[in-house]
């Protein structure tokens, strides 16, 4: 077994529930993640809606999958980048967006951020070392 | 083709999954099994509930790995692996234990 | 004439709203819905526009679509109207005619 781990960045760009893009994404990334691949999620432009905490679907009539960005943690993913500049000119800070943690095993399970906020010059770092990006 | 429970009718894919989540109640589960011609254990139950909790908390049926890693974090270092879960589901945790949890189909489960 | 014009895209990624604010005469009716509503909230690059647009027209927002994102009402602007869907058909019904901004 001599197989590459290739780090695979998942770039979002939409808003959620206005078009689908938000939501296949999360569904490919929870697909892609039954590999053994390096996986990092980049939230970018109208993007960084898809984490505001309180969504409540309810009066739309659609589903709420934002409770499904919780269990990322789960499936190994646990490098989720924020980029501050989208944030920012969309009004929003990091206390708007929920809390996303993934378990340590090898630290009594502790419970460690997913979410690191960079700025737009990290992000172009991050786009330009990965090896494979899917754009949504 | 919808199953009968306790003189009620439960609607279903054409696989067999609950067409309604929130249709469920125990005896589906008791229903389902009793076709496969199982008797649920304990253990079973154990496996149907977290899998319902799972998805009351985060709108998905968890992935196998992520269901074997979660189970014996909760029941026992003895029982997080697939042999166990196999033991009990034979056709396979997602195909058989979250169809009578009533969840639909797991992402990704071909 | 008065006409309610509706905007459902973000105005962060397209023009819709930009558009839909140029052409809308005085005194109009503008409703955000779906993605159109993140313009409604404070702190936004875009809410400097919006405030300027409350002095020739009126601006409302479809609170269902604010909620499903997370959005309170209290990050709304000052002057723009929260509706829910019975006051959506009312303005629709007010209105002579309704022209969606895509």
């Amino acid at each position: 077994m001599s197989e590459t781990i290739k780090q695979f960045l998942y770039l979002n760009r939409k808003a959620p529930y206005g078009t689908i893009y938000a939501w296949e994404s999360l569904e490919v990334v929870l697909i892609g993640a039954a590999f053994d691949q390096d996986v990092s999620l980049a939230f970018v432009d109208d993007g960084v809606y898809q984490l505001t905490k309180g969504q409540d679907t309810a009066g739309i009539g659609m589903k709420n999958f934002s409770p499904t960005y919780a269990a990322l943690g789960d499936y190994e993913v646990k490098k989720i980048f924020v980029e501050r500049e989208s944030l920012e000119e969309r009004g929003l800070s990091l206390d708007d967006l929920q809390h996303l943690v993934w378990e340590d095993e090898d630290d009594d399970y502790a419970e460690k951020d997913s979410i690191k906020l960079v700025s737009r010059e990290e992000m172009t770092a991050i786009m330009d070392d990965a090896d494979v990006v899917f754009s949504f | 083709m919808p199953i009968e429970v306790n003189g009620k009718s439960f609607d279903t894919d054409e696989e067999g999954y609950l067409a309604n989540i929130n249709d469920w109640e125990p005896g589906v589960a008791e229903v389902m099994a009793k076709e496969d011609d199982l008797e649920l254990s304990d253990e079973h139950w154990d496996i149907i509930n977290y899998l319902r909790e799972y998805y009351e908390e985060y709108q998905i049926a968890p992935a196998v790995r992520v269901l074997t890693k979660a189970v014996g974090k909760k029941f026992g270092k003895d029982k997080g692996n697939s042999k166990y879960l196999y033991g009990l589901f034979p056709y396979g945790p997602a195909k058989q234990a979250c169809r009578y949890a009533g969840l639909p189909k797991p992402t990704g489960c071909v | 004439m008065s006409t309610l014009h509706t905007v459902n895209k973000s105005p962060f990624e397209k023009s819709s709203l930009d558009a839909c604010l140029a052409h809308a005469g005085t005194g109009a009716n503008v409703l955000l819905l779906e993605d159109g509503v993140y313009a409604a909230t404070t702190g936004t690059a875009v809410e400097q526009r919006m405030k300027q647009a409350l002095d020739s027209v009126k601006l409302f927002v479809l609170g269902p679509d604010l909620m499903a994102r997370g959005l309170a009402e209290d990050r709304v602007i000052q002057g723009i109207t929260v509706v829910d869907y019975a006051g959506f058909v009312d303005l629709a019904a007010e209105n002579d005619k309704v022209q969606a901004w895509l």
